[in-house]
């Protein structure tokens, strides 16, 4: 039972955002030699696709299944609350908003980190164990430019996508509950809904967010499985804080971009 | 072959992404594919705009035939005064038309709706809709309801313009 001095508490807090500082600091140079610094994707088309297959494509069910079921939700809710104020018809304006500038980005991304992100953390992190990228960088080949960017990219392109095909099939499976099943009039749901969405202030900035996601999120997630302890252990852990990260960064970023876009100031 | 249908599966799902947005702009937010259809500006003064928003249509006869672009204050005369922009196939309106502030339903969007006047002259670019009538505020209602003096004086003097 040694009691720690003062001194030394300073000391410790001093170190911990030294470190802290310094993964930052690593990971700002690591994106930035992964993207610009070393003259583009090695390997071209091939190894792009091959990245945009598994990340973007085999998420796609996910997506496609909650997206459904989300905007299914949605519609009988807001049907059940709509509909004491005598005006269902706005349950397709009501999905559409939600879904675009919230729900959409948000939900997907969230989706994306667990299902993607975990994945090309723990793939990248299992490399660096098992010293395929030392061995690689040893016969003169660029781990940044063959194996990272190519990550990095097939992110950034996947998740708007993915955002875009939520939105849609959420709109439809709340189209479906409200018109189908529950007899709002189909005419007046769509009507209601192209009054008030707009193209560039709900679908694009919809957009704009569900980029700014990808870019958080596949940096989260390929500098996590870079940068981790080459272990079994280190691994875990690391695929731990891709999700934790990644999950906390979007819904802060989200609440900032949402006051930025839709905050009237 | 591995890597053919790998390559497949990307194209059609870039492809599904693209549809996505193309089937966002087109049926969910109504954005048309020939949005300068030729319209013409017509100005419209009101005592009381409550609650009417830029981008509410405007119709006649339950038709849409235009939208609010504008909304402020007239300095002069203290009243709201709104932009119209109305569609220039339809350009036979006669002059002592009525712009009346409407709602849509108990609690819907309000929109203005314009009723035919008997004019020869018709409302050219840049005109002003002198006959308007103000948006119904409840509170209002209620005061002269309180007052029992519901229709018993007369419609507020329009404002000159």
């Amino acid at each position: 039972m040694r009691q720690k001095s003062i001194l030394e508490r300073v000391r410790l807090l001093g170190r911990s955002s030294i470190d802290v500082l310094a993964v930052l600091g690593r990971s700002c140079l690591f994106l930035f030699h992964a993207l610009v610094g070393r003259g583009g994707i090695g390997g071209g088309f091939q190894l792009l696709t091959r990245q945009l297959y598994s990340v973007g494509v085999l998420s796609l069910a996910i997506v496609v299944v909650s997206g459904m079921f989300i905007g299914m939700v949605l519609a009988l809710q807001g049907y059940s609350i709509l509909t004491k104020y005598g005006s269902e018809q706005a349950v397709g304006q009501m999905v559409a908003l939600t879904l675009l500038r919230e729900l959409g980005p948000v939900v997907t991304a969230l989706l994306f980190a667990g299902r993607a992100g975990s994945a090309l953390t723990a793939e990248i992190g299992n490399m660096k164990s098992t010293e395929q990228l030392s061995s690689l960088e040893m016969i003169g080949v660029d781990p940044l430019k063959y194996i990272v960017a190519p990550r990095l990219w097939a992110g950034f392109i996947s998740l708007p996508l993915l955002a875009l095909i939520f939105s849609v099939v959420g709109i439809w499976g709340g189209s479906w509950v409200a018109v189908d099943w529950l007899g709002v009039y189909e005419g007046s749901f769509w009507a209601n809904m192209q009054n008030s969405v707009s193209f560039t202030d709900d679908v694009l900035n919809g957009l704009i967010k569900s980029l700014v996601f990808a870019f958080v999120t596949t940096w989260i997630a390929v500098f996590q499985g870079y940068d981790c302890e080459p272990t079994s252990e280190g691994i875990s852990r690391a695929t731990t804080k891709t999700v934790v990260y990644a999950s906390l960064a979007v819904l802060g970023l989200d609440f900032i971009l949402t006051a930025l876009m839709f905050g009237d100031f | 072959m591995q890597n053919r249908t790998l390559e497949i599966g990307v194209g059609l799902f870039l492809l599904a992404g693209i549809l996505a947005l193309l089937m966002l702009a087109l049926r969910v937010s109504g954005l048309s594919a020939s949005p300068a259809t030729d319209t013409y500006k017509v100005y419209a003064y009101f005592d009381n705009i409550a609650g009417l928003t830029v981008r509410a249509k405007v119709t006649m006869a339950g038709v849409t035939i235009g939208k609010v672009t504008a909304i402020d204050l007239d300095r002069d005369s203290y009243t709201g005064r709104v932009t119209l922009q109305l569609d220039k196939s339809v350009d036979n309106l006669p002059t002592d038309s009525t712009a009346s502030i409407l709602t849509a339903g108990l609690l819907g969007e309000k929109y203005i709706g314009i009723s035919v006047g008997g004019e020869e002259e018709v409302l050219k670019e840049g005109a002003t809709i002198h006959d308007t009538q103000s948006s119904l505020v409840l509170e209002d209602l209620i005061g002269k309801f309180l007052l029992n003096s519901v229709g018993k004086e007369p419609r507020d003097a329009q404002p000159d313009n």
